[in-house]
């Protein structure tokens, strides 16, 4: 060898290196379709389809379908038709992510939509930000996931830490004689859950509840028998569960029910609002009654935006009654309808133009108003209480939009 | 004080159900030395065998037993006849591989047909439940831990009482010796694996009966198992019997006092300090076995 390096290779090298940097500029390039579609305009998303998150997944599956289906018989988004494309992760996070790229690289979806859950949304957003994305969602609404400077992510939803607001202003509204001495938390170490539990805790013990118990758990516990057994032999006047998932919320009503535990106040962070999913769970309507569960605002005869037409489109693609619709349905609607809102404000698929409009407008959906903050969350959302009362789930507080009383107590578990 | 009893009772009676699934698990590494890592699915497959038997023919869930045993037996002759009996070297490595396969083959195909919806199973005394020291058990518990408590016994009666069960014992100790002494070895095997596989069923119908289920519930069904007859010591059912009441109370015990963070952490520091005394486990045997 002379120390000369061989022209062949030079040449490889090169050619190598253009390739890198034509990548790199059709990478940079193909972050947004901004040039006018000729065919449907693609939205992806990424949901949990199958493992344990499958029943929020398919939810949240449904909302959108149903979406896509209302804009494309109202003239479709900027006049074009809307392909939805969803595809599963099987509830792993890491999975989310590689969906996510494939919507955005291979799919060329003009926008993409959130997931199901924390870890999902925020591996998502991480996505949609590095090709510039704008990035709505409902389900992400943990105090961790706005604090990763996500600054094209948007929750439509409810923060989790206010979740609990209207059960704390109920209690605490309750003469002294009447309010509940004792209460007993248990949560998940979820981010969702425990985001909502944890802030119930200080305030309770400020207005007089003392805590008799205090638990969190791991979120990949399987076994809640020994948890359950703890809450009920507690005998807390108010029992807070930190649920992520039914099968959970399943767990401890079983064993509460076995032990002949009857709190006065019973609810849940997931579960209760699961529909018929969760009536089917616990025994019918008798065994779902007076139980709570925080909502951040819809109920099928609420009057917001598109709320009757949602309801009417839901019922007829996928039978059953009102009262069977998830919540995650109605958040991965909520989403939809924001982003239509603000294409239509820009009139262009211009992910940055729409993030810029998602910054600073203020929009409908089936929730309720949105406005959003600094850091994506909406500070126009409201905590609302929601109950099953007579095998529906109804809305008992605050007052001014409650369809009944507060059961309180809660009726014992019938045999 | 009260919430240990609860904890001490509510472990006696799961720990019994763990018992009945790991006893398949250590009979099975005891005659074949192969660590069949299918055991948590096939006890799922129980519970839906029993799910469907429920759903389509109404039969009970503890009725059904005498269909799902005799068919999950023939489930396990026919395994170790189509994969375990191919396995010529180097068995223990190459059968977590298969049985992995095995697995996942099961998993998949009850995510399709039942879905991954958490499932239940479900009978008229579901929610009855007697009073015991000033708490309450379900009379599903009970008769969970009655039915392992039964089947427990027969397989000891089985494997000490009976001339098949001598042979079996041969085999566990010198599969060689025993074959020269005209024992049908592989004829054996296949039994033992099928008996292994329906201790699972039936196992999986006590789980099914206290737990709700879907087909990812046998990864962490697996690795109890496995803790389970290594700190019972590998090939002993006596093992495998106290190793599941010592898991499950301690893991209750634990959750129910202190804090379910630290439940299963409590566990495996003590099994770690009981392997570093005993590392054949709480039964098992020094030196191995010589083949």
């Amino acid at each position: 060898m002379n120390g000369r390096v061989p022209k062949k290779y030079l040449f490889v090298v090169g050619a190598v290196l253009c390739t890198l940097l034509l990548g790199a500029c059709a990478g940079q390039s193909s972050t947004t379709n901004t040039s006018a579609p000729t065919g449907p305009i693609k939205i992806g998303a990424d949901a949990s389809l199958t493992g344990d998150a499958s029943d929020d997944g398919k939810a949240i599956k449904q909302g959108y379908e149903l979406w896509a289906d209302y804009v494309n018989h109202h003239g479709g988004l900027l006049g074009h038709q809307v392909q939805m494309i969803v595809y599963d992760d099987a509830t792993r996070p890491e999975q989310a992510t590689l969906n996510y790229q494939k919507l955005i690289n291979v799919d060329k979806a003009a926008f993409v939509l959130g997931p199901f859950d924390d870890a999902f949304t925020v591996n998502g957003a991480q996505v949609a930000k590095k090709y510039g994305y704008a990035f709505v969602q409902g389900t992400g609404t943990s105090p961790g996931d706005f604090t990763h400077g996500l600054t094209n992510m948007f929750s439509v939803s409810l923060s989790a830490s206010r979740y609990m607001a209207s059960l704390v202003n109920y209690i605490l509204s309750l003469p002294a004689d009447m309010r509940p001495k004792t209460a007993a938390y248990v949560t998940s170490d979820d981010g969702f859950t425990s985001a909502q539990v944890t802030p119930v805790i200080p305030q309770l013990e400020a207005g007089g509840v003392k805590t008799v118990l205090n638990k969190i758990y791991p979120a990949e516990n399987t076994d809640l028998n020994p948890i359950a057994a703890a809450v009920a032999a507690s005998h807390a006047d108010v029992a807070i569960l930190g649920t992520s998932a039914l099968s959970e919320c399943v767990s401890y009503l079983k064993v509460f029910k076995t032990q002949r535990y009857n709190p006065k106040i019973l609810i849940a962070t997931s579960g209760p609002d699961q529909g018929s999913s969760f009536t089917q769970a616990v025994g019918g309507a008798k065994g779902a009654e007076g139980i709570l569960v925080a909502n951040g605002g819809w109920w099928p005869t609420i009057k917001t935006y598109q709320n009757a037409d949602f309801v009417s489109a839901f019922t007829q693609k996928y039978g059953g009654t009102a009262d069977d619709i998830s919540s995650d349905t109605v958040q991965a609607f909520s989403v939809g309808q924001v982003l239509q809102q603000a294409v239509n404000q820009v009139q262009s698929l211009d992910n940055a133009k729409v993030i810029s409009a998602l910054h600073q407008g203020t929009f409908n959906s089936l929730q309720g108003p949105v406005k959003f903050t600094s850091d994506g969350q909406n500070q126009l959302a409201l905590p609302y209480l929601f109950q099953w009362q007579n095998g529906s789930l109804i809305p008992v507080y605050p007052q001014g939009q409650a369809q009944a009383n507060l059961e309180y107590p809660k009726p014992a578990w019938s045999s | 004080m009260s919430l240990i009893i609860e904890g001490v009772v509510l472990g006696i009676m799961t720990g019994g159900i763990y018992a009945l699934m790991a006893s398949g698990l250590t009979l099975i590494f005891g005659v074949l030395e192969i660590i069949n890592v299918a055991q948590g699915i096939l006890v799922v497959l129980g519970a839906y065998f029993s799910f469907w038997l429920g759903q389509h023919f109404h039969i009970d869930l503890f009725l059904g037993l005498l269909i799902i045993m005799p068919a999950m037996f023939g489930l396990g002759v026919l395994l170790e006849w189509a994969f375990i009996r191919r396995l010529r070297w180097d068995r223990i490595t190459l059968s977590i591989l298969v049985t992995y396969a095995i697995a996942l083959i099961i998993e998949g195909v009850l995510g399709f047909v039942f879905t991954t919806n958490f499932q239940e199973l479900h009978a008229w005394y579901i929610d009855a439940a007697v009073p015991i020291f000033g708490f309450f058990v379900n009379d599903v518990y009970i008769i969970a831990f009655i039915l392992s408590v039964v089947l427990l016994g027969a397989l000891y009666l089985l494997v000490y009482r009976t001339s098949f069960g001598r042979r079996l014992r041969a085999s566990m100790q010198n599969r060689t010796a025993a074959s020269l002494v005209g024992i049908d070895v592989p004829r054996v095997q296949a039994i033992t694996f099928g008996i292994g596989v329906s201790l699972a069923g039936a196992g999986g119908v006590a789980f099914g009966a206290t737990n709700a289920f879907n087909p990812a519930s046998s990864y962490d069904l697996i690795y109890r198992l496995l803790v389970i007859i290594i700190l019972g010591g590998m090939g002993s059912l006596s093992g495998s019997l106290v190793a599941s009441l010592v898991l499950v109370i301690i893991g209750d015990v634990v959750a129910l006092v202190w804090s379910p963070v630290w439940s299963s952490t409590v566990f495996f520091v003590l099994l770690v300090a009981l392997l570093l005394f005993r590392p054949q486990g709480l039964f098992g045997r020094m030196g191995g076995r010589k083949q």
